[in-house]
């Protein structure tokens, strides 16, 4: 609240990241209606500026709006994503088929680095996301991870994701 | 390139339809509830955007279902991994403890440090 | 070769329903339940595509944000369940 009214530093950011999702929404609804008639482009118009006005009373209420930061960065990261998430499907699936099912749970605790909420949520939906990898529990130090292989639990431990997850500065 | 599309497209649906039952034969195969959700992470993750990039390439022009399509993976990819994990944190909530097979180190380890977050 | 990924979609829905009926715990039958879910948002897709309807991604984007929501709403209420004891029986 106090940020909101009395700051200056951020009130600038937080129009900017209004005014950007408002066209944002605006797409949202061209795209789900797919009708250009005058009545449907107002109704459009309308519902957008309705959510905009709810969200700012939402930030209001917990003076910490969500920002949009779509960087360079990130789009590399998800692209490394996906290329990790596609060799951790090969094996899984391997493993699966497999007729002696040669899986050896582990479940243990990973010190982590990371220390905004930003880096631990990409982190820790990073982990879930890759097959073989679960992330069971997040404490302020570390996770507890679930893993369907020990090789699994020793790539985290190594810390790939998470120096790349480092480089983003969320 | 209309050979190459539907050369293509066809992959993905075999692709996609393999994984689909990977999956599911994963969810049967595995020992514990733990394990299995990587099962279910295998048709989740891979499955719906090869199914989906199929439909992509074969369909002849782009439209408004096209965006609509990457959307969905988009939700799916975002919305598994925070349904898995609050599948696996109620789990564990509920008293349910992983399968560790014969390494009695790990074994105490894990659960004595997880251990305070049995109790409701 | 599209209704080979169909039947290989509708084969993983039967699995994931034996899983669910098998349980041995409630999670394990939630799981199946997302899973099926999950699936049933492909099969719109992929079915919907193949037969030519009109509006079929619309559907699947609804089923798939419901999906979602239903399985944070079912785990919650588990979560917060006082004994856990009845959960893991049968």
């Amino acid at each position: 609240m106090r940020g909101l009214i009395a700051g200056t530093v951020w009130e600038g950011d937080v129009m900017l990241h209004y005014l950007i999702l408002l066209p944002v929404l605006y797409s949202f609804w061209l795209m789900l209606s797919g009708h250009l008639s005058p009545l449907f482009l107002i109704l459009g118009a309308l519902s957008s500026l309705l959510v905009i006005s709810l969200q700012q009373r939402m930030d209001r209420i917990d003076s910490e709006p969500a920002l949009l930061k779509i960087t360079p960065g990130i789009l590399s990261y998800a692209l490394w994503l996906c290329w990790s998430l596609l060799k951790a499907n090969m094996d899984v699936a391997r493993r699966i088929w497999d007729p002696k099912l040669p899986i050896d749970p582990v479940w243990e605790r990973l010190d982590i680095k990371v220390t905004t909420p930003g880096e631990k949520t990409i982190y820790a939906n990073s982990i879930t996301l890759t097959p073989g990898t679960l992330t069971t529990d997040i404490q302020d130090d570390h996770f507890l991870i679930h893993t369907l292989t020990p090789e699994n639990m020793d790539e985290l431990r190594r810390g790939e994701m998470e120096e790349r997850i480092l480089k983003l500065r969320i | 390139m209309e050979i190459l599309i539907n050369l293509l497209s066809t992959l993905c649906f075999l692709v996609g339809g393999f994984l689909c039952l990977t999956g599911g034969i994963g969810l049967l195969r595995l020992p514990d509830f733990f394990s299995r959700v990587h099962a279910a992470g295998v048709t989740e993750t891979l499955a719906t955007p090869v199914l989906i990039l199929g439909i992509l390439i074969h369909q002849p022009e782009l439209s408004l279902d096209s965006i609509k399509l990457v959307l969905i993976m988009l939700i799916v990819l975002a919305t598994n991994p925070t349904a898995s994990h609050a599948m696996a944190k109620a789990a564990l909530h509920g008293g349910q403890r992983p399968v560790i097979f014969d390494q009695p180190k790990d074994n105490n380890d894990a659960p004595s440090r997880g251990g305070d977050l049995s109790k409701p | 070769m599209i209704f080979v990924a169909i039947i290989a979609i509708l084969m993983t829905m039967g699995l994931a329903l034996i899983r669910a009926c098998k349980g041995p715990t409630a999670y394990d039958r939630m799981l199946a339940a997302n899973m099926v879910g999950t699936k049933a948002v492909l099969l719109i897709a992929v079915g919907g595509y193949a037969l030519n309807w009109s509006g079929f991604a619309d559907i699947a984007l609804l089923y798939a944000l419901i999906n979602f929501i239903s399985t944070i709403a079912v785990m919650r209420f588990f979560e917060y369940q006082k004994s856990s004891s009845d959960l893991s029986g049968e």
